[in-house]
């Protein structure tokens, strides 16, 4: 099993965004993810700039980059950003929505379903595969027997080879998307005059309830799941049902302990007990997102 | 411009065709669609004596069949698309790909909608959905403003449909997975949204307290209107403020914008609540039926009125509306 470093999330000056990157590139993840999946008008790089990133990113080292993009297009200037992203001819391009299956399908550029993408099925893998879709990330709220269950449909149908299954392991979940952007109202500002408050918050604002609960986490116009997902235990159980790769979200610097505390894990694997205040892992059994199994 | 009403049971069906309205949705009585609760919806019996009433008044009847189907349950699927076809549905409303692949080459006959849950936000994504499925009509996601639905109806190659009233949802629908997150149940999977037997209500020392699975959503005093816990409607606490960090108890309503949505040539606006009673599809139909025939008979001179506007709020969520997304100070 291989692991990928997701997308960064958050919205973080130019400078930390390439030392950051820096970092990633000498560490231990297989795949590295980047690019703008939440909000438009976040420009520290744009799209020319992070193209040149994944250049840096890619030369000399063999780990593999992808371009991904954003999630909830509104408007025809954001298309007219994904098709450049889409026609970089460089890098695999990971979709977080329709439109840029779309775009790709045109292009005949293989590309990576990403978490946004709903599929939930075996129907819908065969609909994505036509279009050019050569890996799948399972959407963040199903679980390991929902997995099972269509990995070995996949292979019932002969198409498990044609794709790689890369499943969300480490991180705040992204849970939804809004034309509101949460953080703009928690400083009472309008989206349209935000100031690009986000950046205050590298790590998101913490949305708690009033018992002081970590509910969620605001990102913009994105909401995240209050707790850190763990699925560190189900490593050796992902592996075995032929899981390909892991994707450790690029939260913070934590993400590069993480991913080398997720590839231990499949050589040495030692329980690690959940706190249940801060981490969950309840997507994954079936139960509440939030809780611990 | 179609007026679309929702209808949980018979009577609300008939309610709705009887005060206006131009067709009528429905689902059936399983987690095939939206609005999966106890004691709603339409089994094999009622969903044939829907579609008779519907089609005896020259109306239309159209099948949401819009979760997302299930790993090695896809069958549940595809037979509410057959039952759907078979008693004579006009559209089919579906969100899942593979469902919608079904429905396309089993039924290439039968109108596809693109649902709600789909999250059709812009042009590329249409012509997705046009180029695979052949679709003919697209839903459109409560996240854009006026100016956004104008572009898009200006280019697309699927007529348009958009919400006109009804609980707001403010996520990009088929793309929230906070209930799940909170329950484990979510619209995509089950078909519920902060599904009722998660609620719990609590009389305490400090206010009354509605809960989701345990988490605190909201605590009441005695002058405020308690609201079901609509986990995204709740008051939470950022940085030691406390207020409702994600949108307030409130109810979209667009009746202003009647002239602006006909003028682009949107055919149709849905109203929300299959989940709702009989009275409330009565108002509601009846007050959009008004609104509909007053700008049809004068456009030049179409002026919401304020005893409509009184309606509408009075069946809306904290007694209040709010035009949404529609309206950019909103986002």
């Amino acid at each position: 099993m291989k692991f990928s470093l997701g997308p960064s999330l958050f919205f973080w000056p130019k400078n930390e965004v390439v030392d950051f990157y820096q970092q990633a590139k000498e560490s231990s993840a297989d795949v590295i993810y980047l690019g703008e999946t939440v909000c438009s008008k976040r420009r520290e790089l744009r799209a020319k700039d992070w193209l040149g990133l994944a250049q840096d990113v890619a030369q000399d080292t063999n780990k593999q980059v992808v371009v991904s993009t954003m999630t909830l297009l509104e408007s025809p200037a954001e298309i007219q950003v994904l098709k450049r992203l889409c026609d970089n001819g460089e890098f695999l391009v990971e979709a977080n929505d329709l439109s840029a299956v779309q775009i790709m399908h045109e292009l005949k550029m293989p590309f990576v379903a990403g978490p946004a993408i709903n599929c939930y099925n075996l129907s819908t893998l065969k609909v994505l595969l036509k279009q050019g879709m050569t890996r799948w990330l399972m959407p963040v709220e199903l679980s390991g027997d929902w997995l099972k269950i269509l990995l070995e449909q996949a292979t019932e149908a002969g198409i498990r080879q044609q794709f790689e299954c890369e499943v969300f392991s480490w991180g705040y979940l992204p849970l939804a998307y809004s034309a509101r952007c949460f953080t703009a109202r928690s400083e009472d500002k309008a989206k349209d005059d935000c100031e690009y408050c986000c950046i205050k918050y590298p790590e998101g604002r913490r949305m708690n309830s009033r018992e002081g609960e970590r509910v969620f986490v605001l990102n913009g116009i994105q909401t995240l799941s209050g707790y850190q997902y763990n699925l560190i235990n189900e490593m050796p159980a992902l592996d075995a049902m032929g899981v390909d790769i892991a994707r450790i979200s690029a939260d913070s610097t934590e993400a590069f302990t993480q991913l080398d505390n997720f590839r231990e894990q499949l050589v040495n694997p030692t329980r690690k007990e959940l706190d249940g205040v801060t981490e969950c892992n309840g997507f994954w059994h079936k139960i509440a997102g939030m809780s611990v199994a | 411009m179609e007026l679309l009403c929702p209808a949980g049971n018979l009577p609300a069906l008939k309610t709705a065709i009887d005060n206006g309205a131009d067709a009528v949705y429905i689902g059936l009585k399983d987690d095939t669609n939206a609005r999966h609760f106890a004691g709603l919806n339409f089994n094999d019996g009622k969903l044939a004596k829907a579609a008779d009433y519907v089609h005896q008044r020259g109306k239309k009847l159209h099948v949401a069949i819009n979760t997302f189907a299930h790993a090695g349950g896809e069958e549940r699927w595809q037979k509410a698309v057959d039952n759907a076809v078979a008693i004579g549905t006009d559209a089919l409303i579906i969100a899942d790909l593979g469902v919608l692949d079904y429905a396309a080459t089993k039924y290439p006959d039968v109108e596809r909608h693109v649902s709600v849950q789909a999250s059709t936000t812009n042009l590329e994504a249409i012509k997705f959905f046009k180029n695979n499925f052949d679709v003919q009509r697209v839903v459109l996601p409560r996240v854009l403003s006026v100016q956004q639905v104008r572009q898009l109806a200006k280019s697309s190659p699927v007529p348009l449909e958009v919400f006109a009233f009804g609980s707001l949802c403010i996520m990009a629908e088929g793309r929230c997975y906070l209930s799940s997150y909170m329950t484990g149940e979510s619209p995509n999977t089950v078909g519920a949204c902060s599904p009722a037997k998660y609620v719990r209500w609590q009389e305490t020392d400090k206010g009354l307290e509605s809960r989701l699975n345990g988490v605190l959503i909201d605590r009441y005093q005695e002058d405020e209107n308690a609201g079901y816990p609509t986990l995204c409607k709740g008051r939470f606490e950022v940085d030691n403020n406390v207020y409702h960090a994600l949108e307030e108890p409130t109810s979209l309503n667009t009746l202003e914008l009647i002239p602006d949505l006909i003028a682009m040539g949107i055919v149709s606006v849905k109203i929300e609540g299959r989940q709702r009673s009989p009275a409330y599809v009565e108002q509601v139909a009846k007050t959009w039926r008004m609104a509909l025939d007053r700008y049809q008979q004068n456009p030049e001179n179409f002026a919401v009125e304020g005893a409509w506007m009184n309606t509408l709020a009075n069946l809306s969520e904290g007694s209040q509306t709010t035009l949404g997304a529609y309206h950019r100070k909103w986002q």
